[in-house]
């Protein structure tokens, strides 16, 4: 264009002068229209709760989640009737962990589900919905809606891992609610024979059962903090997932290298399947605080690094 | 600009506001003034730096150098409490594809810890009717048409009371018919005093419903004022009538004006925009006749505000980078 055009100053208090007298330096101001009346509501801030139940609506009402967890559960469910089947020809040898408890109380086939999963299936569904958080908001667009509104950096993130720890609760539940259920259905419960050789009623074996997914999922909310962060890093939600999956199956491997070993207490992956002191009479609950500070520790700095990032992140998708 | 005083009569004010994006320069030391109550069309073409501007407005990306001014509270520092009175459509409207229309509108709402959650539902349908979408309200987005959501867009800006709209390009993607009832829409929303930042790259889009515009350019500022402001800047034209074209030509250069053609093709016609707007027509003929240049013909046009426009930021695929 020509570089003599002049941009014209615009005269705005000579434009609009009743908007002088508009109350601009009120945080919220009144009635802008007829649409709704200023309310108190409008000056007081809620406390925010709602984006997070919105937040697990939204989460729970995709058709992947649910895929997921339908993977899951369906996981304890092939290997109890596949033992069921195998039984009935002779008895199995070998095999992952509490196995061979199977055929004699049902509850076992949790357990077992939980030692095939943890390794893969977990990490990935985790992955997804970790790697996801960010990433997929940035990918539908809905990100820049969402920091307009506003929703504020430190609460999304706050909200968006908050869900993803709901999420690695509730798959650690779909392995060990599926497999206490189909387990009952194929070989019935009784009083269950603990490691220590103590034995123990249905009850408190239920109560050891939910020990059991609770230390799982706090296993899995290192792996989702990950996640979290490196959704922060992409506006591609595949790649965020896909990273984050790699990552957890690499520092298994890594943990299975004992060349490496002075590392391996620093890995996440470190006490994934060590919880069978919480099997024990009485409980130990070593390998329950122990993996709890290392979690602890990874939830600390890969939030505090997906914040740092996060907030000072142009959000141009 | 930044005289005293000015500030608390616009609803946003930048100054020497510059992103730049590794070395490409989006947006150049903006200097924007948006008066209260206003309904003001930001121009310019595809790639010109709205989209960027606005960003950086509400604090999506941060500035690289200059500040920004929402109802005279600087920006981003300021954002949670200037956020809850801005509706904004940004750069398209962008939704969760697996849900409907009223949940993604809920899922939004409950972002701003400002909106009520007792009148949630009442203003969500609110927002949908305003919008002509209360038929659609439980479609999933994914079977919306581009038209639709861009409607939607708008319904999840007006679901508070605002005291500023800012719409990127809220015209992409609809009909005729739509862009019509955007209009009405921005017209009455202007009626109930809200000040509206529209942006388009198509002048006549906006034309109709603006009081004030800016016209952007490859990142710059090139014009800024009220819509009869910039029509009298408007590059008037002048034609000449004249057996020695190319004397007159040589004297119009002189001049500091920008004759069209070259030396070599008059015929006995030469004509010029008025680039130089201090250089009045009498002084422009009076040095022609002094020349010995023997006028048959003397025109001055004003210029549409059409003209203007593309004489600003470059004609058809013509646009600066
Ligand atoms: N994320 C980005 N990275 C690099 N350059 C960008 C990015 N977004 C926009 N730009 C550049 O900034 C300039 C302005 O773009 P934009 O603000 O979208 O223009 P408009 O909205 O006027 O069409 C363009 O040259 C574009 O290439
Ligand atoms: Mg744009």
């Amino acid at each position: 264009m020509s570089s003599d055009a002049q941009p014209v100053p615009a005269e705005a208090d000579r434009q609009s002068p009743e908007s002088v007298d508009r109350p601009v330096d009120r945080p919220v101001a009144g009635p802008a229209g007829r649409l709704a009346p200023a309310t108190p509501e409008n000056n007081r801030p809620s406390a925010g709760w709602a984006l997070f139940g919105s937040e697990l609506s939204v989460l729970f009402r995709r058709l992947r989640t649910w895929a997921m967890l339908l993977a899951l559960a369906a996981v304890p469910v092939l290997i109890a009737v596949v033992v069921r089947l195998a039984a009935d020809e002779g008895g199995p040898g070998g095999g992952p962990p509490f196995l061979n408890q199977i055929t004699q109380n049902g509850l076992f086939v949790a357990l077992t589900g939980l030692v095939v999963s943890i390794p893969l299936f977990l990490p990935l569904t985790i992955s997804v919905v970790a790697g996801d958080t960010i990433a997929g908001e940035a990918g539908h667009g809905t990100l820049r809606y969402l920091l307009t509104a506003p929703a504020g950096r430190l609460r999304l993130l706050a909200v968006k891992y908050g869900a993803a720890v709901v999420f690695c609760v509730a798959a650690a539940l779909a392995i060990v609610v599926a497999g206490a259920v189909i387990g009952t259905i194929l070989f019935g419960t009784g009083p269950v024979t603990l490691l220590s050789g103590d034995t123990i009623g249905v009850g408190e074996s239920l109560v050891r059962l939910l020990l059991v997914a609770a230390y799982v999922a706090l296993s899995l909310a290192g792996l989702a903090a990950i996640g979290l962060f490196i959704s922060t890093l992409t506006e591609v939600p595949v790649g965020a997932m896909a990273t984050t999956a790699v990552l957890a199956v690499v520092t298994q491997i890594v943990g299975a290298l004992p060349q490496l070993e002075w590392l391996h207490p620093w890995l996440f992956t470190h006490y994934w399947l060590s919880f069978a002191d919480l099997l024990r009479q009485p409980i130990s609950w070593d390998a329950f605080g122990a993996n709890a500070l290392l979690q602890g520790g990874y939830i600390a700095v890969f939030c505090a690094l997906a914040y740092s990032r996060f907030s000072t992140k142009d959000v141009l998708s | 600009m930044n005289g005293s005083g000015t500030s608390a009569a616009l609803a946003i004010e930048t100054s020497g506001l510059t992103k730049r994006f590794g070395r490409q320069t989006a947006v150049g030391s903006l200097d924007l003034a948006v008066p209260h109550g206003s309904v003001f069309g930001f121009l310019g073409p595809n790639g010109s730096g709205k989209t960027t501007t606005i960003r950086v407005m509400l604090g999506l990306a941060g500035a690289s150098s200059g500040r920004v001014r929402i109802f005279g509270q600087e920006m981003p520092g300021h954002l949670r409490s200037v956020l809850p009175q801005v509706g904004a459509l940004i750069e398209g409207p962008a939704f969760y594809p697996f849900l409907s229309g009223a949940s993604n509108l809920h899922r939004l709402d409950t972002a701003d810890r400002h909106a009520p959650a007792a009148t949630r539902r009442r203003r969500v349908g609110e927002a949908l009717e305003r919008v002509g979408l209360t038929h659609a309200a439980n479609k999933k987005v994914r079977a919306y048409s581009l038209g639709m959501k861009q409607r939607l867009g708008i319904a999840n800006a007006l679901l508070m009371p605002r005291q500023l709209l800012v719409l990127d390009e809220p015209t992409n993607g609809l009909d005729p018919q739509g862009t019509r009832e955007v209009r009405s829409l921005v017209r009455s929303l202007a009626g109930e005093g809200t000040t509206v930042f529209v942006s388009s790259h198509l002048l006549s889009e906006v034309e109709q419903i603006c009081s004030h515009a800016a016209v952007m350019s490859a990142g710059k500022l090139v014009a800024q004022g009220t819509l009869d402001e910039l029509r009298r800047v408007g590059l008037t034209h002048l034609s000449i009538q004249t057996p020695d074209a190319e004397a007159a030509w040589g004297v119009l250069r002189r001049l500091g004006l920008e004759p069209d053609g070259s030396e070599a093709a008059f015929d006995g016609q030469v004509s010029t925009p008025m680039n130089r707007p201090e250089l009045l027509p009498e002084d422009i003929a009076a040095a022609l006749v002094a020349d010995g240049v023997r006028l048959r013909g003397f025109v001055v046009e004003a210029g549409s505000l059409e003209d203007r426009y593309v004489e600003l930021t470059g004609e058809g695929f013509d646009v600066v980078q």
